[in-house]
């Protein structure tokens, strides 16, 4: 009989190319290759930073300089020449656009390939979009309601220019520049970002999002983040993003920081959907990230990720519950295929009264893929009577890919209540026998137990961002045809 | 409806059919009984395409239709539906989702559009009246956590949604009470019309008692060795299997 076996499967999976590759043909103007002291006043410059930026810029270099890469999460991969990156390109049609029909069109036809088109999201009830291709803002909406309300949203080039007091206090205040490698890295060099701030009691009206996505070829992303919730405000912020098919290593490495002062609640979701390699495991982006946030009194942080690109992820959205009563909470779901490699979890530390964190991680793994959690949990000698729970949960899809869970619990007050769970499954051809019975084909069937398992945490994305969810579950495991 | 000629099948390059013949028409109820390791399950499995029953031998015939190469999804389009007798868990689906995921992808095989949610809704209402089923049982993860009852009449639930030409009942009253039988049992023929057919498989007589087979075939070791109408399951019963082993001899 001629069948869909599981190794057809595994057979067609490895040979899906990527959905999105294709590559937008857009002059740049691109800076030489390397890393020096030159470039980065030379990036500044082309920004044109005040010197206190430039100052910061050149320390976080020197102190780059005397780092080295980090080697203990569980991934293996050449290490990138970073002599060999540009550090800044944009667009070099630059000027600003009062409507669409200004904007280049590749780049439209782009985001009409992507299915995100800036005329769609603009449609798109209550969704702002800061569109940032290679490193510089294109088209921001919505700005003005936003500015109504006294919420400033805009890119951290600008942020830099208008809001230097804001900026110069927080920047760096959760992730410091001698965080790690990375983190310094991007402190020196970084491109361009988004920065928000919502004042003092401010509920965001809409969901801030903001669209990433690399271009140029050779070209490495450094995006930097800052969201500030100021005193019992709120806002729900959207990172999503997808890189064009590439053949050499991509370098991503991005800073986000998050400040929910007292009251505050920010709530932060993620798509992450860079081009993670063909089936031979090469190209593809290595996403090293930082992601911290920082609570005080009262206060919540809400990380949620969707991570299905990259052939390299590092990855791990944390949250200091330095404020007494606040909570932070991690939401992942991990997909790998192919050669694949994610380490990605995130850290809890609780330094203030009644602390409380939740961690659920979903991993995906198939193909030859390994999919690692890394976690800790660390409760500070003063965080009397915290909590946390986690849970992680692996699937695997066939026999050739891993699932890892590290989790690190240390606690210095015996009044905390610590819980972790963890269970690892596999697609059984029952399972998908079950479904074809039921006249769902294997494809299908692949794709709603994924969903099935993937709930949980597909649940705690808002609604526009869930439907995207699942598509790239879809197209990341078993390429959806046609 | 379905003819089956001289089948043989294999599982791991091991004989376990051995030449099969059986024709069953609309409206009609077969039951299949015999010993265990007879190959009764074997049968069902081979019907309905799955993966590592190899046929040797023969031909599956449904509605005239060669079954050799039709993959198992497009058997379920074509109208073959087998209540499992392990029905399996998938976590997370509800039972709702699921059944809506295979309503609309037989509805897509066949070229036709999705069914409204609208109608959807009212056809779910219509079969848990029919089949006596709480509405919030249809909200809980697909057969997770479900007890042997409850599972079983799941799968009554999905066949009388998906209305299936020919229902292949695989041990359907195993792990069941008298209570659960009576309900499931019930339900299988409130679902019998003169259009579709029902081939039970089961070990024992008592769920003849309450879905009366036109016809019963005993399976041993791999073959029909004797055909009859319905007293032929009070025979088996009374009888014993080591009754036809003896007469085969």
């Amino acid at each position: 009989m001629s069948k869909y076996t599981e190794d057809d499967l595994k057979k067609e999976l490895e040979t899906k190319k990527y959905e999105y590759g294709f590559y937008t043909d857009i002059e740049s103007d691109t800076l030489p290759m390397g890393l020096s002291e030159e470039i980065i006043v030379a990036i500044s410059k082309k920004k044109e930073e005040p010197d206190w930026m430039t100052e910061w810029r050149l320390d976080a270099f020197k102190k780059w300089q005397k780092m080295s890469e980090p080697n203990w999460a569980n991934v293996n991969y050449e290490k990138p020449d970073l002599q060999k990156i540009s550090y800044y390109s944009a667009p070099s049609n630059k000027p600003k656009y009062n409507s669409l029909d200004e904007v280049d069109p590749e780049l439209l036809e782009t985001f009409k390939k992507l299915g995100i088109s800036v005329d769609e999201q603009k449609k798109l009830a209550g969704v702002a979009v800061d569109v940032v291709i290679d490193s510089v803002s294109v088209a921001t909406s919505f700005k003005e309601t936003l500015s109504e309300k006294g919420i400033i949203f805009c890119s951290m080039n600008e942020a830099i220019k208008t809001h230097p007091e804001l900026v110069k206090k927080y920047i760096g205040s959760v992730v410091p520049k001698t965080d790690n490698y990375y983190a310094a890295l991007n402190s020196a060099v970084f491109s361009d970002g988004s920065f928000c701030y919502i004042p003092k009691g401010v509920k965001c009206p809409m969901e801030l999002s903001t669209y990433f996505r690399i271009n140029e070829a050779g070209t490495g992303q450094f995006e930097r983040t800052l969201v500030i919730a100021d005193k019992g405000s709120y806002v729900s912020y959207l990172e999503g993003c997808s890189a064009p098919s590439r053949d050499e290593n991509q370098l991503h490495a991005a800073v986000v920081e998050l400040i929910a002062m007292d009251d505050a609640e920010i709530k932060y979701s993620t798509v992450q959907n860079w081009y993670p390699g063909d089936s031979e495991g090469k190209g593809g982006v290595f996403n090293f990230v930082t992601k911290r946030g920082v609570c005080g009194d009262n206060a919540k942080i809400s990380w949620t990720q969707v991570e299905t690109g990259s052939a390299v992820t590092w990855k791990y959205p944390s949250c200091i519950l330095k404020g007494k009563n606040s909570v932070g909470e991690f939401y992942s779901i991990a997909v790998t295929n192919n050669f694949q490699q994610a380490d990605t979890g995130t850290k809890m530390i609780h330094i203030g009264e009644n602390t409380k964190s939740t961690i659920i991680s979903k991993g995906i793994s198939a193909g030859k893929s390994q999919n690692s959690y890394r976690g800790l949990v660390h409760v500070g000698p003063r965080a009397k009577n915290s909590r946390n729970f986690s849970q992680c949960d692996s699937l695997l899809i066939g026999n050739e890919c891993g699932a890892h869970t590290f989790p690190y619990i240390e606690t210095k007050n015996k009044s905390a209540k610590i819980e972790h769970e963890a269970t690892t499954s596999k697609i059984g051809e029952d399972q998908i026998f079950y479904c074809n019975q039921r006249g769902i084909d294997t494809e299908k069937a692949i794709a709603i137990i994924v969903n099935g398992f993937s709930k949980e945490v597909l649940n705690k994305l808002p609604m526009e961002f869930a439907v995207e969810a699942q598509k790239l579950l879809e197209i990341s495991l078993e390429g959806s045809v046609g | 409806m379905l003819k089956i000629k001289n089948l043989h099948a294999q599982v791991d390059d091991k004989d376990i059919l051995k030449g099969i013949d059986l024709e069953i028409k609309a409206g009609e109820i077969h039951a299949i009984m015999g010993p265990n390791g007879s190959g009764k399950s074997t049968l069902a499995s081979v019907i309905t395409g799955k993966e590592e029953y190899e046929m040797t031998e023969g031909e599956i015939l449904f509605e005239n239709e060669e079954l050799d190469e039709v993959s198992p999804e497009e058997r379920a389009h074509k109208g073959i539906f087998m209540s499992f007798q392990y029905p399996i868990e998938i976590p997370g689906i509800t039972t709702t989702n699921f059944i809506k995921t295979a309503i609309n992808e037989t509805r897509k095989a066949r070229g036709q559009n999705d069914m409204s949610a609208k109608d959807m809704l009212k056809m779910l209402r219509e079969k848990c009246d029919l089949l006596d089923i709480d509405q919030k049982f249809l909200s809980r993860s697909i057969n997770e956590g479900f007890s042997g009852g409850e599972k079983k009449r799941n799968e009554i639930f999905q066949m009388a949604m998906l209305e299936p030409k020919l229902a292949i009942l695989d041990e359907t009253d195993s792990g069941l009470d008298i209570d659960a039988l009576k309900i499931v049992a019930n339900g299988v023929n409130k679902l019998k019309s003169e259009d579709n057919a029902v081939m039970v498989i089961t070990h024992y007589q008592r769920l003849l008692d309450h879905i009366v087979p036109d016809y019963v075939h005993v399976l041993f070791d791999g073959k029909i060795v004797k055909s009859g109408g319905k007293e032929l399951a009070f025979e088996l019963e009374k009888k014993g299997y080591d009754w036809i082993k003896e007469e085969i001899k």
